[in-house]
């Protein structure tokens, strides 16, 4: 590394007429036979709902591929792009409907929200598999704020909160940083 | 969704009882947000093998982004109110490599220092032709241009008499999901910048000067706007937190 990186700042409470986009959540095709629905909510510290969070996620293709695809933001309903990008509602909601990743079996998570200095990164996992050196680091009431959690019913849907910080009795959803080397 | 609350980047209860800045020029306190909003603990970290998903990103092209969409001064019928500006630079990685076709997006306040947003309940006037959000993706050699505005200054809750300087907001995209950035641009010699409680929010002096752009007469367009040059380098996986608060 020869150039300091630049700082990055609060996303503030006014980007809502940049950066969310009709159809934002959709990075399943439309119609498509496979899609599944991750949905949950994001909880401040004392358990309020955060309204205004931007929730960014970034996966492989079912195939494994993790190449991307431009069409994102003007979406032709048919491309899978592997971006999805949601705002969480006033009551903290937020969902998504996409395909389940080939390879590794997570979702990528970046975060922001008013008032945090800096984004936030996490991953989704669809299942908690033996040997990944995340998991495997982690006591198990950590481990589990990374899964998503299948709903009951046949409709494929998961369930994934986050938990911005943590209290006896709610466990604070595990953030990631990247070291140097990797 | 919830009824408009009238907030403006507030933190009610830390504002309460809070003292601006003393008039002989004390640096505003560095803007940490709300602490119901702050993780106790600090972020796990992660050597990423080859392959992992965050050392790829998303993929942006000019489906995404149209040619005008980087001219902000363009997307109503009549000209914008202030100070015509074009802010441009180039986006490197932490080797000092061109980031290119990559996605920057751009938002702020118009010229009076109010935002299109159902929130901002600033006393000051919106502007019809003018909604301050822009869009471009970097050429070959790293570069973006917008043209725009330049934002007004606006009060905001952190405590009595906060303002913030002139600034434009940036989100930007690397080639790895780990380089994702969302910052914001100064204006030099902005005589509000050291008492602004979010630029003071990064602790390292040096590191806080680095959100500053310099006026580029080379990047004037004649008769028409004023340049300031305001390069951007992206983390690599190389970041760490422990360098957090550059």
């Amino acid at each position: 590394m020869s150039l300091p990186p630049t700082p990055a700042q609060t996303i503030g409470p006014f980007y809502g007429t940049a950066l969310p986009f009709a159809g934002g959540a959709d990075v399943a095709p439309a119609g498509h036979p496979e899609a599944v629905t991750v949905h949950g909510y994001v909880h401040d510290g004392e358990g309020a709902p955060v309204p205004d969070a931007l929730l960014e996620f970034w996966q492989a293709a079912p195939d494994g591929s993790a190449a991307g695809s431009p069409g994102s933001l003007r979406r032709d309903g048919a491309r899978f792009t592997g971006f999805a990008r949601v705002p969480t509602a006033g009551d903290g909601h937020y969902a998504l409907r996409t395909l389940s990743p080939g390879g590794a079996p997570y979702l990528a998570l970046c975060l922001f929200a008013r008032g945090l200095p800096r984004h936030l990164f996490t991953r989704v996992y669809f299942r908690l598999p033996d040997g990944d050196p995340l998991l495997a680091g982690l006591p198990p009431e950590r481990r589990a704020t990374l899964l998503a959690v299948p709903e009951p019913g046949g409709h494929r849907s998961y369930r994934f909160d986050v938990r911005l910080r943590g209290d006896a009795d709610h466990a604070e959803t595990v953030f990631l940083a990247f070291p140097a080397g990797s | 969704m919830a009824a408009p609350e009238p907030i403006r980047e507030r933190e009610p209860e830390r504002a309460r009882g809070r003292q601006a800045p003393s008039a002989a020029g004390g640096a505003a306190p560095p803007y940490l947000g709300p602490v119901e909003r702050r993780p106790r603990r600090p972020p796990v970290p992660l050597r990423l093998a080859p392959g992992a998903v965050e050392l790829s990103g998303p993929v942006f092209g000019p489906a995404d982004v149209g040619p005008l969409d980087c001219d902000l001064t363009r997307q109503h019928t009549g000209e914008p109110l202030g100070e015509r500006i074009t802010v441009s630079g180039r986006v490197l990685d932490g080797w000092g490599r061109p980031v290119r076709g990559q996605l920057v997006e751009l938002w702020q306040a118009n010229a009076a220092g109010r935002y299109v947003h159902r929130l901002d309940r600033h006393r000051a006037p919106l502007d019809p032709n003018f909604t301050g959000t822009g869009r471009c993706l970097t050429d070959d050699e790293g570069h973006y241009r917008f043209t725009t505005i330049r934002p007004g200054a606006y009060p905001w809750a952190h405590h009595r008499n906060a303002w913030r300087p002139s600034h434009l907001h940036f989100s930007l995209f690397g080639t790895a999901f780990t380089q994702r950035l969302v910052t914001q641009m100064y204006f030099p010699d902005d005589p509000l910048l050291p008492y602004d409680a979010v630029w003071n929010a990064i602790a390292d002096t040096t590191a806080r000067r680095r959100l500053i752009a310099a006026y580029d007469p080379g990047l004037n367009e004649p008769d028409e706007s004023l340049g300031y040059r305001w390069d951007i380098v992206l983390d690599g996986p190389d970041a760490t937190w422990a360098e957090e608060g550059r």
